[in-house]
């Protein structure tokens, strides 16, 4: 493909993709260890209401609005989850799955019973988001990266979850230190000072801003799938954590530019005429490399003495 | 009820305990509607072994998390070493229940032994060779400098309290609180265990454990606290660890042929 046509067409989703599934790999690090990782999915669907209610109060769909009201639905969704696993002395799954059915019924009560009939909320781009679709019309190539005038055309979507990742990355590299020491063993980190009950929902509000700017450019399988899949792959190859967010990060990438191209050209190698949805195929490539590591990683295997001795 | 703190304050003042490493007051705990401590008071000696001992489910080591912060009490007062918790974390070491952590945990021995030197990496100070050093030195002080690079989840039970140990070490505190370091440990790692204690109460520190075996507190420890909810007995082993208060703290739990053993061991 020549960059005529790789640059406007391709560059945009392949860069817009990677960026999501590493803004939601990292997080999802610290979510597997801490048995969070169905945040990801409460989060996608909790973030519903909100743009519904959003809808509501401007009556447009308009960027801003709704992913301030996805974002605020997802905020409360984890102050509830919080609340109700420290008052009822419940385990973190059980209190998610109560708050994210309700929230997502709530939505759909919403949708149904106010007259929303006119907006375009289908399943299908609520799952599969459009990636395909974020394409930057006004570059010719590679040297559009340097005209400013095309770089004015570039999908916003792009500049949106670039910030967010760098969010992300800035929030895991300063509270590295407390976040390993918290995830491991907390009465010890609350003992040498650390705030581990607002460290760890800093953690779930940075994973509910990253699930919605990525919900936003590329729906939500995605999110479901690179919260999980590249750490819990990256778990299977390494036994320190610092390599673990590496690997990661590079199974997220690789899923996503693999999954990009296959989608695209995976059909018409196969001798098919239309490509397939990238989205669907990036999160099934993140499963592979997942069911790969399960198979063959080198730290797979509970390698720890029961705790009997 | 400020009057009834400021009394109370001066009252743990004039009985002179206010250099007490860890005083606790009327402290009461609740998971629930049954309270698991209640209204306690505590005053650990400078320089001492003490055993906090009592029944299963007696709330001795919600007594020590509560002393930490760790679980919130209902009412109650902490000062340690006659200053409030939260401005002396530097003094304090504490070494959980072993089984208390997920020993998969992605990480290597030594890296869980640099957790304890937290204070002085800070957020991002970069870990410099001298910390490593230090780090294995206390891994040499309780015998394990060889597994400085193994992942923590392929320790025995015994080598995972054993660099528990040598983490609170790294944090070089004033006062030690450990929880259970001798359930189900074997014989070496306890001998371990126990020689480091009584290396850091020789070297003026304090040390405060939660015990289950009453079979060896006269030989490790010399001040007891005896809790089953609420304070039973406090004071030094001759004092406190009588067949009188083990009965009164176990209650019928307590075979007569223990007590009777354990009164011949005291003499």
């Amino acid at each position: 493909m020549s960059s005529e046509e790789f640059v406007p067409l391709s560059l945009t989703p392949l860069l817009i993709g990677t960026f999501a599934a590493v803004a939601c790999a990292l997080p999802g690090n610290f979510l597997v260890l801490r048995k969070q990782a169905l945040i990801g999915d409460a989060i996608s669907h909790v973030v519903l209401p909100g743009i519904v209610v959003a809808f509501l109060l401007t009556g447009a769909i308009s960027t801003w609005p709704m992913m301030l009201g996805a974002a605020g639905a997802a905020i409360v969704a984890v102050v509830l989850i919080e609340a109700i696993r420290r008052l009822g002395q419940i385990e973190p799954g059980a209190a998610m799955g109560v708050v994210f059915t309700t929230m997502f019924a709530a939505g759909v009560l919403l949708l149904e019973q106010t007259d929303t009939s006119t907006v375009h909320l289908d399943v299908e781009h609520a799952l599969y988001g459009n990636l395909e679709s974020l394409i930057w019309l006004d570059a010719t190539g590679w040297s559009s990266l340097w005209d400013l005038e095309a770089l004015a055309g570039l999908p916003s979507e792009l500049s949106r979850i670039a910030l967010t990742l760098i969010g992300v990355i800035l929030f895991t590299w300063l509270f590295w230190r407390p976040l390993k020491i918290s995830t491991f063993d907390e009465g010890f980190a609350r003992t040498i000072g650390i705030r581990t009950g607002a460290l760890g929902m800093a953690l779930v509000i940075t994973a509910a801003i990253a699930a919605v700017a990525a919900f936003d450019a590329v729906g939500s399988i995605i999110v479901i799938a690179m919260f999980i899949c590249p750490p819990a792959a990256a778990r299977m190859m390494t036994n320190r954590l610092e390599t673990q967010i590496i690997c990661s990060v590079v199974f997220a990438i690789t899923s996503a530019v693999a999954g990009y191209v296959l989608a695209g050209y995976g059909p018409l190698w196969l001798g098919g005429a239309d490509a397939v949805s990238a989205a669907g195929m990036i999160a099934t490539i993140s499963g592979l490399i997942l069911a790969l590591t399960a198979m063959f990683g080198p730290c797979r295997a509970r390698v720890g003495v029961q705790n009997s001795s | 009820m400020l009057d009834l703190v400021a009394d109370q304050g001066a009252k743990v003042a004039a009985q002179g305990l206010v250099a007490s490493p860890l005083a606790i007051r009327g402290l009461t705990v609740s998971y629930g509607q049954k309270p698991a401590v209640f209204s306690v008071d505590m005053t650990v000696q400078p320089g001492a072994m003490t055993a906090i001992i009592g029944p299963n489910g007696a709330g001795k080591s919600t007594l020590l998390k509560a002393a930490l912060g760790i679980v919130s009490p209902l009412s109650g007062q902490v000062s340690v070493f006659g200053r409030p918790l939260e401005k002396q974390r530097a003094r304090i070491a504490y070494v959980p229940q072993r089984a208390s952590v997920d020993w998969d945990f992605p990480t290597r021995v030594i890296d869980v032994i640099l957790m304890g030197l937290s204070r002085e990496l800070g957020l991002l100070r970069r870990v410099r060779a001298r910390h490593v050093s230090y780090a294995k030195e206390c891994l040499k002080r309780v015998g394990m400098q060889d597994f400085a690079d193994r992942q923590i989840g392929q320790l025995s039970g015994g080598q995972q309290q054993r660099v528990f140990l040598a983490r609170a070490l790294a944090q070089d505190a004033d006062l030690y609180l450990l929880d259970e370091p001798f359930a189900g440990v074997d014989a070496a790692t306890e001998k371990a265990i126990i020689e480091v204690l009584k290396s850091l109460k020789e070297a003026g520190k304090t040390v405060v454990v939660v015990h289950h075996d009453l079979a060896t507190v006269t030989d490790y420890f010399d001040h007891v606290f005896l809790i089953n909810t609420r304070k039973v007995a406090e004071g030094t082993v001759a004092e406190a660890f009588t067949a009188e208060t083990l009965q009164s703290a176990y209650g019928g739990r307590l075979a007569t042929a223990q007590i009777d053993q354990i009164s011949r061991a005291l003499g």
